[in-house]
């Protein structure tokens, strides 16, 4: 299908104001973190650029450990969604049992839950283990995900069934088998599964605002919160350095996996 | 299996073995099964349905202010629920939110994901940034939106000063919050929304456009009688799970309006929040949490339902 020149000019122009207006806040708030509080009071354009802001972020605000805090929650939640769920998903393509389709369908069940309806009684069982202001307070509740077993599930699915048969004769155990050849070959459903996991914790707000008591584990979300309302200067410029210091990695693993992730969530949401 | 014995046996006592071994395989398979389901079984009963379960039973008591249960008041807490001006007030901007919301999500990802469908130089770009806000957290978002709204210094006030207009109290004033709300939620689910429907487009068969340009069909009769009714299937997904994204509303409030004004933005999930964890009153928070469980519910029995029709008549 090729557009004539006249189509493909309407198109240019619908695409470049969409993506202006789309990225506007975003480019305001980049441009706004290299601006000195001067010209962001006065509402002029930037007269000066300077990285002021991001450095007085890092240096009165712990941001640094928030962020590694992130990294460190969103990285150990990545990991045990992508065992469980690539466990489980084993389980209801591979292996024959009674129950099974029952069993599938309360992991599907579970995505009828929303986690704000439960979230009293989780906060209760937390403060009760102790975990409140811990890294496992803050990753453990998540561990186990419907839409991952089911989307791990709709991959082994396409392995086929004769290759676990073959290795059945050479006397291979389910677990080795699973190790060997299903996770290599899923390979790339694990990846889009790590990269959304990982965006996902990122950006979780309600858990870690209700998890953490103080800055020892606190995430970089509720880090952002607290700069935006503890800064009584109306300092704009180190908030919004702030702000685009949170959004970088994520967007940066947006950009690198987005054909991937297109790819995953809609096989997710389709079949 | 090997197991030939050198003794001849009836063919009864056979058979028995027989049934044996395979009783004792299937157990056998089950446990392992269950070993691989072990961690997300536990996982889900300690943090999905044990607190579901909890949430139903705490929703008959009153509670102190740790949580444990002190008197049962029967369904008391719904009957304060649905004649407490301030829940009914909730819940009804809870829809409307929704309205606001959903609709405009779905129109302008839907207008976006035609767009960038084009094969067009460059094109990769283009859906790069389209689908950026996914990237975006809560809190990055509403800080965005919280200066962009700003009633002196924020830019949409410079916009209706440079044309002007009176400037608006985009958070305060009572009449403008919730609809304020709804486009910061708007702009953040665009990204998401975005990406499922492009990926919903590209996955149909380009024959049949093929086949439509020889019959010279134009461009707007093309998306009318191919792209939109071949899509139905995604759009529908994405209303969807727009809709119950929309019902889970927290952060957004949290930072740009903390409910106000007059109770404006008060949705059910800040509700919520707000009667548990700033009034302790975990029993009558458990009851709207419960009226919040069963709309997600109804909402995703419905897309199961509508779902599965789609798959029978393909």
């Amino acid at each position: 299908m090729t557009l004539s020149l006249g189509k493909k000019i309407t198109f240019y122009i619908l695409l470049i104001i969409s993506a202006l207006l789309l990225a506007g806040p975003m480019l305001m708030a980049i441009v706004m973190s290299f601006m000195t509080n001067q010209d962001i009071l006065s509402g002029s354009l930037p007269t000066a650029l300077t990285f002021d802001n991001y450095i007085a972020a890092f240096e009165k605000f712990p941001l640094m450990k928030f962020l590694l805090n992130s990294f460190i929650v969103s990285t150990v939640i990545m990991l045990g969604q992508l065992i469980l769920a690539s466990l489980a998903a084993y389980a209801f393509v591979f292996m024959e049992f009674k129950g099974r389709d029952l069993l599938f369908f309360i992991f599907i069940g579970t995505m009828m839950v929303p986690f704000e309806a439960s979230v009293i009684p989780n906060f209760h069982i937390i403060r009760d283990l102790n975990w409140i202001d811990t890294y496992p307070g803050l990753t453990v509740p998540f561990f186990a995900t419907a839409f991952g077993t089911f989307l791990l599930r709709q991959n082994f699915k396409q392995i086929p069934k004769e290759l676990r048969e073959a290795s059945l004769i050479e006397g291979i155990g389910d677990f080795k088998f699973f190790l060997t050849v299903v996770l290599p070959v899923a390979k790339s459903s694990l990846i889009t599964l790590g990269a959304y996991g990982f965006l996902t914790s990122w950006n979780m707000y309600l858990w870690p605002l209700l998890a953490t008591t103080n800055d020892s584990v606190r995430t970089v979300q509720i880090g952002l919160k607290q700069l935006q309302t503890q800064e009584q200067l109306n300092d704009w410029g180190m908030i919004m350095a702030g702000a685009v210091t949170v959004i970088i990695p994520t967007l940066i693993l947006l950009f690198l996996g987005q054909k991937r992730l297109q790819k995953g969530l809609t096989e997710g949401a389709i079949k | 299996m090997s197991m030939t014995s050198p003794i001849i046996e009836t063919n009864e006592s056979y058979l028995k073995k027989v049934e044996k071994v395979h009783k004792q395989n299937r157990i056998k398979s089950l446990l392992k099964g269950l070993l691989f389901l072990l961690p997300s079984i536990i996982l889900f009963g300690v943090f999905v349905f044990y607190p579901l379960f909890r949430t139903i039973y705490l929703s008959f008591f009153l509670t102190d202010a740790k949580g444990a249960t002190t008197v049962f008041v029967g369904w008391e807490h719904y009957v304060n629920m649905f004649t407490d001006p301030i829940f009914l007030k909730s819940i009804k901007n809870t829809f409307l939110f929704v309205i606001y919301t959903v609709p405009v999500t779905v129109i302008i990802s839907l207008f976006l994901a035609v767009i960038a469908n084009e094969k067009l130089k460059g094109i990769g770009f283009f859906r790069t940034i389209f689908s950026s806000t996914m990237g975006v957290s809560v809190a990055a978002a509403s800080v965005f939106w919280l200066y962009l709204f700003n009633p002196t210094m924020g830019l949409l006030n410079e916009f209706l000063q440079m044309f002007e207009l009176d400037p608006i109290g985009w958070l305060t004033d009572p009449k403008w919050a919730l609809i304020s709300v709804a486009v910061t939620t708007i702009w953040m689910n665009v990204g998401f929304t975005f990406l499922i429907l492009l990926g919903g487009l590209q996955s149909i068969d380009s024959s049949l456009y093929e086949s439509a340009d020889i019959e010279g069909s134009s461009y707007f009769y093309k998306l009318r009688r191919i792209t939109i009714p071949l899509l139905s299937p995604t759009l529908f997904f994405v209303i969807t799970v727009s809709i119950i994204n929309s019902f889970q509303t927290f952060g957004q409030i949290d930072i740009l309006t903390q409910g106000g004004p007059a109770n404006e933005t008060n949705l059910i999930v800040y509700s919520i929040y707000r009667e548990a964890f700033v009034n302790y009153q975990f029993g009558s928070a458990s009851a709207q949490a419960v009226v919040l469980f069963i709309i997600i519910l109804i909402m995703t029995a419905i897309q199961f339902k509508v779902g599965e029709r789609r798959v029978h008549y393909q």
